[in-house]
């Protein structure tokens, strides 16, 4: 910064004094250019990351500035990848900020003929409550036969891979309390 | 420093096109299916400044086996390459560029400066490779800038550093050229004895490039001039011959320009 | 590899530049073969037959490892004289029972053995009739452990190891001469899959294979090792789990498995997808692969951990395993008077997987749905069957980033369209909740080598946006606060439930790393375990996962430790954490000889240490520390005990690597080629077509199956298509069609065919063509190329369509789905559809939409002259 100030303003000024007599070097540079810098020097924290599509689960490292994510980028560090990243992986960045990404939660209600949009905490209520109920309507202690089941067939469950270990871990053990059994993964397909 | 891009080693991914993308904030470049094997980004543009193409040819690669069944012999092999921005010794785009937009970085590398761009469009015929061009809706001339602001902070530019396979390569040029050169002879040891490098002469049309490649087939082949020469070649020559008329008219000059600012 | 893998794959490329040679067998000339060193194209479900010849090669060529293969492998052991191979019974296993479609495993058992998962022996005790939700009487109902997809649900479990046997050691010939030793009979099973053979039944010429078998032979050996990397290419079939079954006996032949270097990888195509059976959301396997009760037959703890426990190895242990994790699900309810809550499970009665849950749906059984991260309406197979389904509940909740084609079928789907279904007479209620992305929440995904890496949060979530951790958790939260007050002993698992996370910030987020404890397990104390040899039955420990006890050890998050590569061995084993106990390599005492030396200095990996009285090297040994090569065990042995010095296979009740599987598999204790489903070809090796126990789902009008060759109709889907994914998409599209730079590198579906076939069919490249099978007609722009190969298959030509499946209407990138086209005929194991070869028709143009995509549907059903019973027979 104090050196971009040192030389002249004007581009003339610098061609004629500085060593770039043709005027395609150092003495083209504009306040823009004197002053740029790769944005991730400006990054408030690196967080470490694993890339979130395949799994070979190569190392990234989040750049994040004023509480945002500026840059993904793969980490050099990571025996797996050696900072590496294929298109997916390189793209995380645009996965995890682009702006289409839904932030609201939606409601369409039966018959109708477009969403609606609703709060969260009112969301969670109603599915709770619909849990409840079907799982009420559904509940089987025995088959037909005698034989205990103690389970709901009412409520099924298909979980994406890309979630963490600690979520499937939640979502088994919430199930299966609840006496669901139709739980399943992309593992299966 | 530059690139040297190891077309024999490259999986066509696309890492590359992304990473540059994700860092440099280029725009999508349309959506459109053309069917030219797995290249639907077609070439260099103001939105793509690293370019993978892929070339499909009924021939054997080196001691490859191959056989696809398919009348004549079956041979096949699937070519692919990621082009950039050549980075020219002698550059037509910073040579003609008017506005000085267009710069020499102190890492030899040339790159536009977009708030000094008027999109006067003047680089665009200027390079030999077709590389430069103008951003529809904009109209200011577009380009890989090597990462400059990477490598402002020593770090390597963003294609580079995501290739899975390393067959992008950044580094000091010479280091590259030698890379570059052993490379070459290891694949002609293994058979590979169509591997030839692009734009590492430092005598060619363009003074040398800053981005060489190792390529299996002619250079046409992959979309690159056989024999590119920058049209302001002899631009030196005339620039001395102008030299002195030249500094007579800047004093003149410099006292109306700071009259305005004033 | 290169295609769905590029950065794994810059290991195999660094092993090519080191001399290494890069084999691709494929249907399709990929990214992958384009760098490999030999590609062979072969006809997409055949890998058995072209497996099976490299067996029969390796064999007749005496090319095998012989003291690899006595020392760690079944093959000297001595099969009961009741065992009838294929070649016996014209492509059958002996133990077959036509009424049922499924096999009685006790007719495959070594001489005077007995195993446990021939669950029809505890069939017949339980003396129930199958309920039968199946057609076919393919489905063990309740009463039963094994026998169709209900021996499939069984044999998932094995993912950290075989079945057991309950026995002493098995008869053996170390002469490998008897008859019925399994080398023998491995040898008589496979003496058909010659060259000639396998030209026949893959389509690929002679001198291809024998190219293939002599690189694969002259790197196997103690000085070198060779490895297979596999996807869902081999998985993805109604034979699917033998394809593996295959290599793996090819591996073990060849001395690969435990070696560095060697080995069976599968290339898993999502960040945790390991992680997803380890801690399953299936429907047949609660945390470590322990089984989901059987109703009927699993009546109490006991009785469970009889059937299911194994004598000797580590499943040995199998009771202190489940009583952990009850503790820590249920903590102090859990109790040895209360059977530690084993009555708080829910039991099964059959299959209940993702495919019978969509059955269900139309039956209207199933009245509720979550969809989390997931696109069946895209990524799964008969995707019309799909939404069909989902237009059936009561209520659907779908969590993702976008609003996926599973979110908005109602109001945009193909069946809107077609006027199958209107919106308005939809009754189903909907709920779209917007999904955290990895950058926005803490936790731990599991790679495809078994290794778990923490990922930190690098900022809050935006809007409604809120992780999966939180919306289970609060969810879980609501309904035990409105169920708080209940005496219902229905709610009694909910009461009980261990649901105290703490939560932390403005959303409440609650803590990963406090789950991540709760997995990882504690003693009485609290104190965190190392290891699952901690493990007790008596309820002083509670582990959420056992196999991934340790991954907390000390109290750290072992999974989030991040020494740089460069700064430690190869092996690298201070990133991250791999279960079990950090083991890089699987059964890594097979590096070493029975003597515990290495097999060579140049593949040294871990061995045995005589001074310090225990096993090394640069992995952590796969085997107990100070156990020494020369330990023989006692007759009366259980457990890990039971496991001798120069067993490697600790998981295995025999300690061996199993070259025939005498239990746990629901289709034969030896892979055999049975063709597709839906094939043009008749199997050139059995008069039995395709495989006998494969899953068929019931009749229902959304899922005909085509006949096949030699049947009328045939040929009115004369082609073979195999769907796939590209490098740049992911799956079903939620993560990538959203995305302006991946949309597009790839902007649209289209379907890849060789010139031969689009002059055949009048294709055009760069146009449009329209594909139909039985169960739904879809567009696909044309790419014409070399890259797919005619293949001479048994004197006839057999074509090859290849397409990409990432497609359906929503999104930035849009196209049709290739799943639309598939059927429901599943691998009889693991209940994965067949979606990697199926027979379709192809013709030029784009196809007709609204009502008139019906019409075509049923004119090409008509030809073909499908009912709903074409393609059901056990042939």
């Amino acid at each position: 910064m104090r050196e971009a100030k040192a030389v002249p303003v004007w581009p003339v000024l610098r061609q004629l004094l500085g060593p770039d007599r043709s005027g395609r070097g150092a003495a083209a540079r504009s306040r823009r250019t004197q002053e740029l810098q790769a944005r991730v020097v400006e990054a408030d924290k690196v967080v470490k990351s694993v890339c979130p599509y395949c799994a070979v689960g190569c190392g990234q490292n989040v750049y994040v500035k004023d509480g945002r994510v500026i840059q993904i980028e793969g980490d050099p560090d990571s025996p797996v990848s050696r900072g590496r990243l294929c298109p997916k992986g390189s793209a995380s960045l645009q996965l995890t900020t682009l702006p289409t990404r839904a932030q609201k939660v939606l409601y369409r209600r039966p018959g109708a003929a477009d969403w609606e949009e609703i709060d969260l905490d009112r969301a969670m209520d109603m599915v709770a409550d619909r849990v409840i109920r079907t799982r009420r309507e559904t509940w089987q202690w025995d088959t037909e036969d005698g034989h205990r089941v103690r389970r709901t067939l009412g409520i099924a469950s298909l979980g994406g891979a890309t979630l963490d270990n600690e979520e499937n871990y939640l979502m088994k053990k919430l199930y299966t309390a609840l006496g669901a059994v139709q739980i399943e993964n992309q593992a299966r397909i | 420093m530059g690139f040297f891009t190891d077309t024999s080693i490259c999986i066509g991914c696309k890492a590359c096109e992304v990473a540059c993308k994700e860092w440099n904030q280029v725009p999508e470049d349309g959506l459109n299916f053309t069917g030219m094997s797995y290249d639907n980004t077609q070439g260099l543009g103001a939105d793509t400044w690293r370019h993978v193409a892929f070339i499909e040819q009924p021939r054997r690669l080196g001691a490859q086996q191959v056989d696809l069944h398919h009348e004549g012999d079956g041979q096949f092999r699937w070519l692919m390459s990621s082009d950039v921005c050549k980075h020219c010794t002698q550059a037509g785009c910073l040579d003609v560029c008017p506005t000085g937009a267009l710069f020499r970085t102190e890492f030899g590398t040339v790159v536009v400066q977009e708030d000094v761009c008027n999109g006067c469009g003047y680089c665009i015929p200027a390079c030999p490779f077709g590389v430069i061009d103008q951003r529809k809706g904009d109209g200011r001339a577009w380009k890989c800038t090597l990462c400059y602001d990477r490598l402002k902070a020593d770090m390597e530019p963003a294609c580079a550093k995501a290739c899975p396979t390393k067959s992008i390569q950044f580094g000091p040029l010479e280091e590259l050229r030698t890379r570059a050169a052993g490379r070459v002879e290891e694949l002609h040891q293994r058979g590979v004895s169509e591997a030839r490098l692009y734009g590492h002469d430092p005598d060619d049309g363009v003074g040398g490039a800053g981005a060489m490649f190792l390529l299996l087939d002619e250079p046409e082949v992959y979309g690159l001039p056989p024999d590119p020469v920058v049209s302001t070649r002899q631009l030196p020559d005339m620039w001395r011959r102008a030299a002195v008329s030249a500094l007579g008219l800047a004093g003149a000059v410099a006292v109306a320009f700071l009259g305005t600012r004033r | 590899m290169a295609e769905c893998h590029p950065v794994g794959f810059q290991w195999v490329m660094e092993a090519k530049q080191r001399g290494a040679t890069i084999i691709h067998v494929d249907p399709r000339f990929t990214r992958t073969s384009a760098v490999a060193d030999i590609h062979v194209p072969l006809r997409a479900g055949s890998d058995i037959a072209f497996l099976g010849g490299i067996i029969n090669y390796v064999i007749e060529n005496e090319k095998w490892f012989r003291d690899y293969v006595l020392a760690y492998t079944n093959a000297s052991f001595i099969l009961n004289e009741e065992y009838r191979d294929t070649e016996d019974l014209d492509g059958l296993f002996s133990g077959w029972d036509e009424e049922s479609r499924s096999y009685d495993q006790e007719k495959w058992q070594y001489e005077g053995t007995e195993t446990q998962s021939a669950a029809g022996q505890r069939k017949k005790g339980a003396e129930n009739e199958q309920e039968n939700e199946q057609e076919n009487g393919d489905s063990g109902g309740a009463g039963s452990r094994a026998g169709g997809p209900e021996g499939a649900a069984r044999s998932q479990s094995h993912g950290s190891g075989g079945p057991s046997l309950r026995t002493h050691r098995p008869e053996r010939d170390d002469s490998l001469q008897h008859p019925l030793c399994v080398f023998q009979v491995l040898k008589r099973h496979f003496a058909r899959y010659t060259p000639e053979m396998v030209e026949r039944v893959c389509g690929v010429p002679q001198d291809a294979f024998l190219r293939v078998c002599e690189t694969l032979t002259a790197n196997s050996g103690r000085e070198r090792t060779t490895a297979f990397c596999y996807a869902v290419g081999w998985t993805q079939h109604s034979v699917g789990v033998q394809y593996i079954r295959t290599a793996s006996i090819l591996q073990l032949l060849l001395g690969n498995i435990g070696r560095p270097g060697g080995g069976i990888m599968a290339l898993r195509g999502h960040a945790s997808i390991q992680g997803s059976t380890d801690i399953p959301t299936l429907f047949n396997i609660l945390p470590g692969y322990l089984p989901m009760p059987h109703a009927g037959v699993d009546t109490d703890l006991d009785t469970y951990i009889e059937g299911e426990a194994a004598a000797q190895g580590y499943w040995a242990n199998m009771a202190a395993y489940f009583t952990s994790l009850a503790r820590a699900w249920w903590g102090e309810a859990a109790t040895a008077d209360n059977d530690y809550c084993f009555d708080y499970l829910p039991r099964l009665t059959g299959s209940h997987s993702t495919y019978e849950t969509v059955y269900a749906q139309l039956d209207g059984t199933c009245k509720g749905y979550f969809i989390v991260g997931e696109n069946p309406a895209v990524g799964s197979a008969n995707a019309r069957m799909q939404r069909l389904g989902m237009a059936n509940l009561d209520w659907l909740v779908v969590r993702d980033f976008f609003p996926i084609e599973s979110a908005t079928w109602w109001k945009d789907g193909p069946e809107i369209a077609s006027g199958e279904l209107r919106t308005e007479d939809i009754a189903t209620e909907v709920f779209f909740f917007p999904a955290a992305a990895h950058t926005e929440k803490s936790g731990s995904f599991t790679n495809t080598q078994r290794m778990l890496q923490w990922h930190h949060q690098a900022v809050e979530p935006t809007g409604a946006v809120r992780s999966e951790l939180w919306f289970y958790f609060h969810l879980g939260r609501i309904i035990r606060q409105k169920l708080a007050g209940s005496t219902d002993p229905m709610d009694a698992p909910l009461r009980d439930l261990v649901w105290d996370y703490p939560t932390s910030g403005a959303l409440a987020e609650p803590s990963a790393e406090a789950v991540l404890a709760e997995i990882n397990g504690h003693d009485a104390q609290g104190e965190p375990l190392s290891a699952y040899t901690e493990l007790k039955d008596d309820g002083s420990t509670a582990c959420g996962c056992w196999i991934y006890c340790g991954v907390y050890a000390e109290g750290e998050n072992q999974a989030a430790r991040r020494k740089p590569g460069q700064d430690q061995s190869w092996v690298a084993p201070e990133w991250g954490w791999a279960w079990p106990a950090n083991r890089r390599i699987l059964y890594n005492r097979a590096s070493a000889d029975p003597e515990g030396k290495p097999w060579s200095e140049r593949k040294a990996y871990v061995w045995w240490d005589e001074g310090a009285g225990r096993w090394t090297g640069h992995d952590v040994p796969d085997f107990q520390e100070d156990k020494p090569p020369w330990y023989r065990s006692p007759e009366e042995a259980r457990g890990p005990d039971a496991i001798e010095g120069d067993d490697p296979f600790i998981m295995q009740g025999d300690g061996k690597g199993w070259l025939f599987a005498p239990s746990g598999l629901a289709d034969g204790p030896l892979p055999t080629h049975y063709e597709p489903q839906d094939s043009p070809v008749s199997n050139p090796l059995y008069p039995q077509q395709r495989n006998p126990a494969r899953q068929i789902m019931p009749s229902r009008r959304e899922n005909l199956y085509h006949p096949s060759a030699g049947e009328a109709g045939a040929e009115v889907f004369p082609y073979v298509a195999t769907t796939y994914r590209l490098t740049e998409h992911h799956t079903a599209g939620g993560m990538s069609r959203w995305l302006p730079y991946l949309s597009e590198l790839q902007p649209e579906m289209f379907c890849e065919v060789s010139p031969e076939l689009a002059r055949e069919a009048g294709l055009e490249h760069g146009g449009w063509a329209t594909i139909i099978s039985a169960r739904q007609a879809i567009e696909a722009r044309v790419m014409v190329t070399d890259r797919m190969a005619p293949l001479a298959v048994g004197g006839r030509t057999v074509h090859q369509i290849g397409l990409p499946y990432h497609w359906g209407a929503n999104g930035y990138s849009t196209g049709d789905g290739a799943n639309e086209l598939a059927h429901l005929a599943l691998d009889p194991n693991v209940h994965i559809q067949e979606v990697k070869a199926f027979t379709v028709d192809i013709r030029p143009g784009r196809r007709p939409d609204g009502a008139a995509r019906l019409d075509l549907l049923r004119q090409y059903q008509e030809r073909a002259g499908i009912t709903l019973e074409t393609g059901k027979g056990r042939s």
